[in-house]
């Protein structure tokens, strides 16, 4: 196991800033920030204190909108999506810790669906690997990061952030 | 094999759910921790997740029932699942088909899950050695055997309203010796660590061999009810009377039913539970089925979450499998 060296807090700040320029065409009480479980909570959480955003903070289990339930069940230890106010016509941004194959924000955007209908939804990552699966890209990315065959990233938190790299097979 | 060890997989996951008894303490909290999850999907504006997509379910019923199939009903379609609900006593197995041979057709039929309900004790754990592998079965009630979504959707009632089960006493009142609800749900109280399980009801209507099960026998009301946290009230199955069981429906409500009067031994938080169909001036006094202590409604709601969590748990298919 190795571990990668980030400067969090400067990275954070970076995201914060390119997702106020991306939002700040849009009325404030129309933003809503979505972390998904379990690290992406934890990047949200800073980015939504960052930004004083005004609307409070969704969370967003997607465990039942995997599309791996037949090979690897469900998850241990789920705790329930809460999205606390009305999504119908925010404009919701959405925070990953690592975004990989964008199976995981497919999976979030369907089920964000299943509450109301956003009038936009924008995606912040932490960290892109740079290995979609998918048509999807994040619109604010904190930092680029291209691993060897057999790496695994892994944000650890909520306090502190760290990374871990970790090499199987 | 017995119907505890053929329910879950070499690695302790459940594969069937056919009892309470002999699951372990973390799998029984597993399934209401899940249910806690699916319980919210109930809150949202579209009442569906996608788990069970393209998954099909028959509702196998050989005794009539309406709330729990249709609660397995719902619970199948917020998973995404397609349901058949077959009703055996108007289906083939009346015109002479064999039970086996019903079961085959069914899989011919590319079923995933049979939800079993029958009147003859043990009938869906010989159905479970009877289907191809990948075919989960879920008992919904088999004679006087087991009836273990019932007893899970009581014990995750009892949580939501006492948080903890390590101090509890419950009492369950009635027809303990017919009852595969008081049977499924002594064995998960006692596996979940209540302090205390009674069982209070007439002799005749006890099971001779009851207190092997770990709990504590009365047969006067007002003593079986002091200072207990829960009571647990089970239908009075009309049909016993007319045997040498039970004198009358009246002189049973003057010695077993819950009236105010009763309840004032428990506890003053003391909920009152009730499986349904409820039997007001039976079992029970009718204001007391009404009132706010009563929590029979929300153990019909709690019902569709946790037959969503075993029927995901249930048909969750690993890929250490081969190995099994």
């Amino acid at each position: 196991m190795t571990s990668t060296t980030i400067d969090f807090d400067a990275t954070l700040k970076h995201m914060a800033a390119d997702i106020n320029q991306l939002i700040k065409d849009y009325q404030p009480e129309q933003v809503m920030m979505v972390g998904i479980r379990t690290g992406g909570i934890w990047v949200a959480q800073r980015l939504h204190q960052q930004l004083e955003l005004k609307s409070p903070l969704g969370e967003l289990n997607i465990s039942f909108y995997r599309d791996d339930f037949s090979t690897l069940g469900l998850h241990p230890e789920v705790k329930p999506s809460k999205l606390p106010v009305d999504i119908t016509d925010m404009h919701i941004v959405l925070v990953d810790d690592v975004f990989y194959t964008g199976r995981t924000i497919r999976a979030a955007m369907n089920e964000i669906f299943d509450y109301g209908r956003p009038a936009s939804i924008m995606l912040a990552v932490l960290l892109d690997r740079n290995e979609h699966e998918l048509p999807i890209g994040a619109d604010v990315v904190g930092k680029s990061l291209t691993l060897k065959q057999g790496e695994h990233v892994k944000l650890s938190g909520p306090e502190p952030l760290a990374l871990e790299i970790t090499k199987t097979g | 094999m017995t119907g505890e060890t053929l329910q879950t997989d070499k690695q302790g996951r459940l594969k069937h759910f056919l009892t309470t008894e002999g699951l372990s303490h973390t799998l029984l909290t597993s399934i209401l921790d899940h249910a806690e999850n699916f319980a919210g999907v109930a809150d949202r504006p579209v009442k569906k997740v996608p788990l069970l997509r393209g998954k099909t379910v028959v509702n196998l019923f050989f005794e009539a029932s309406t709330r729990t199939r249709t609660t397995f009903e719902l619970a199948a379609k917020r998973l995404s699942a397609d349901i058949l609900n077959l009703n055996i006593a108007t289906s083939a197995t009346s015109k002479g088909e064999t039970l086996s041979d019903t079961l085959r057709t069914l899989e011919a039929m590319h079923c995933d899950m049979f939800v079993v309900r029958h009147a003859n004790s043990g009938a869906a754990h010989y159905i479970t050695t009877q289907v191809a592998p990948h075919i989960s079965v879920i008992n919904a009630g088999d004679g006087r055997h087991a009836h273990p979504t019932q007893a899970m959707l009581d014990m995750f009632t009892i949580r939501k309203h006492k948080g903890d089960f390590a101090p509890l006493r419950v009492a369950i009142v009635g027809d303990i010796l017919h009852s595969r609800v008081a049977r499924s749900e002594i064995h998960a109280l006692n596996t979940l660590g209540v302090t205390e399980v009674r069982v209070v009801g007439p002799d005749t209507l006890m099971p001779k061999d009851v207190e092997g099960l770990g709990v504590h026998v009365y047969d006067d009301m007002s003593a079986g009810l002091e200072n207990v946290d829960v009571v647990m009230m089970l239908r009075l199955q009309r049909e016993r009377m007319n045997g040498a069981l039970l004198p009358s429906a009246h002189e049973y409500y003057n010695r077993f039913g819950l009236t105010s009067k009763r309840l004032a031994a428990a506890r003053k938080d003391a909920i009152v539970m009730h499986p349904g169909p409820i039997n007001r001036g039976v079992e029970i006094e009718s204001s007391i089925a009404d009132s706010t202590r009563s929590v029979i409604l929300q153990q019909v709601s709690h019902g569709i979450a946790v037959r969503m969590a075993v029927m995901a748990m249930c048909m969750q298919r690993f890929n250490d499998e081969g190995d099994a």
